[in-house]
């Protein structure tokens, strides 16, 4: 079977880009990444993003990035899973290398929220939840997540400050990450000081609006090495699946069990040929506190339930056993919706290439783990270091 | 701000959001919403199920930072209630002081006003749940 290999990646800071547009902050990540590889050209496009018409009005947004950035009439799409988008999109261009289709693929997340009024973006944001038996209600995206964060303290008696511990995590890895919209660290005191969104569910156990866009070149190694391309730069694609659960929160079997994550790590690890225990960082989508700990167990690293017991211990650090959210996960770094994928992939390739600000000391295997809604459509991917 | 253009839109889902009704497929399975397709077994002969509408709430929050068109309510309780068929729907709770919530709290299902869209728009109602009346 073939391989495909990242060969480049780029990013914008993660931000209230006033001054930028949603084509600016694109056109932006994907030169980066395409001078990183050293390419001038592409085969073909894929978008992550998430909610673009509502937020700015604009659609078709692989013709509109793919023109801007100028690589000619090369097809482009734009893949949308909700947060999720970026992950799918990078998965997309994986399969389309795989393919062999295509020998060279351009992968841009970006998503542009701060135009819109708070509260039109919440409402956007719950887009992406049923729209007849949820947003209809007047549930939002975060009243959602609260259902979920309180069920879960109440069933294995965990408390709001045990799960402010993910928090205090990803903004002392954010703080050092140049491209992380907070670079300062909080103490738990900070989250359970700020104020309730939605009930448990509190400022600082949330992600921010923001703007960003991040990108990465997919290719094979037979290609890579054509191009001339250090191997030091490449990173290997060695698993990756993706797997979907009601979109509705009410229907789902078990509120507490990210199914569609485990059935999606399940397919990963073994397309990978690792565990758990082999993987040296998780990039885990922690759009909310409890998200961060439902997503650790399952990804089969905590056993059900013990997912905030993990950052108790102090085991998600960077120095200990399970370092997660190195460059300061959704949280710190920041989390404009279908960018968050690739950022996530970008942040894998540097890890991985040994040039991140946080660096996990010979960090071969990492895995990045993307959630769209509730928890209704995930993806996970496995990246090694060539 | 998101305007309604079509009234069909909403009341496709009287039956639904006015009576509570679901589905029931042939081999048992009970769900809400209706759907042709029975969410358990996959069995597409399915029929219309109609809900007491008394359930135990499962877990709540309130609403404080709600969605565009919903600002004239905050802040509001919303909650995963649990009919006592065994579905779970998820709605706001209603004719109830906040401090009073709690989880397994008994409630039944009322027709309130959920949405009105500005001056000249739509008004739109569903079920919400209250706690049950001694």
């Amino acid at each position: 079977m073939k391989k495909a290999v990242i060969i480049g990646a780029g990013m914008t800071p993660v931000g209230e880009h006033w001054k930028l547009s949603l084509r600016d902050l694109a056109v932006e990540a994907l030169l980066k990444a395409m001078d990183d590889a050293g390419v001038d050209k592409v085969d073909s496009l894929y978008v992550g993003n998430m909610v673009s018409g509502p937020f700015v009005e604009q659609e078709n947004l692989g013709a509109l990035i793919a023109d801007w950035a100028g690589l000619g009439n090369i097809p482009a799409v734009k893949i949308e899973a909700a947060c999720a988008s970026g992950g799918a999109a990078v998965q997309e261009g994986v399969k389309a290398v795989l393919s062999g289709l295509e020998d060279v693929v351009a992968v841009v997340g970006v998503e542009k929220m701060t135009d819109a009024w708070p509260s039109d973006a919440t409402r956007y944001l719950a887009y992406a939840a049923d729209a007849e038996w949820e947003l209809f209600h007047g549930a939002s995206f975060v009243a959602l997540n609260a259902l979920i964060m309180r069920h879960y303290m109440k069933t294995y008696g965990y408390t709001e400050e045990d799960l402010a511990l993910f928090a205090v995590n990803a903004h002392a890895n954010g703080a050092k990450n140049p491209y992380a919209m907070f670079k300062r660290p909080i103490k738990v005191e900070t989250v359970l000081k700020s104020p309730y969104i939605a009930d448990p569910l509190k400022l600082f156990d949330a992600s921010p609006v923001c703007d960003g866009a991040a990108a990465v070149i997919i290719t094979t190694p037979e290609k890579a090495e054509e191009l001339g391309v250090p191997k030091e730069k490449w990173v290997e694609v060695a698993g990756m699946a993706r797997a979907i659960d009601t979109i509705n929160l009410a229907n789902r079997e078990d509120l507490l069990t990210l199914k569609a994550a485990k059935i999606a790590a399940e397919k990963a690890y073994k397309m990978a040929g690792v565990e758990p225990k082999d993987i040296d960082f998780f990039e885990v989508h922690d759009a909310f506190t409890v998200m961060a700990a439902l997503s650790l167990e399952a990804l089969g690293v905590a056993k059900k339930g013990e997912g905030a017991k993990l950052a108790k211990e102090g085991q998600i650090a960077i120095d200990a056993d399970y370092p997660i959210q190195t460059m300061g996960g959704l949280k710190a770094r920041g989390h404009p919706v279908g960018a968050t994928g690739v950022y996530q992939t970008v942040e894998a390739v540097l890890q991985l290439r040994g040039e991140a600000p946080n660096q996990v000391p010979d960090a071969e295997v990492g895995l990045t783990q993307n959630i769209g809604g509730t928890g209704s459509n995930i993806t996970v991917s496995i990246f090694r270091r060539v | 701000m998101s305007r309604p253009m079509q009234v069909s839109r909403y009341w496709r889902h009287f039956r639904e959001k006015y009576r509570l009704i679901g589905g029931k497929c042939e081999n048992g399975h009970v769900f809400f919403p209706y759907r042709g397709v029975c969410p358990v077994c996959g069995s597409k002969n399915v029929e219309e199920y109609e809900f007491s509408g008394r359930g135990k709430v499962l877990t709540w929050t309130i609403v404080r930072n709600p969605p565009s068109g919903f600002e004239y309510y905050k802040p509001y309780p919303l909650a995963l209630v649990q009919l006592e068929e065994g579905p779970v729907v998820l709605a706001q709770l209603t004719d109830v002081d906040p401090e009073e919530i709690h989880e397994g709290m008994e409630v039944e299902a009322v027709t309130r006003k959920v949405r009105e869209f500005e001056e000249d728009g739509i008004i739109l109602y569903a079920y919400k749940f209250r706690p049950v009346l001694k």
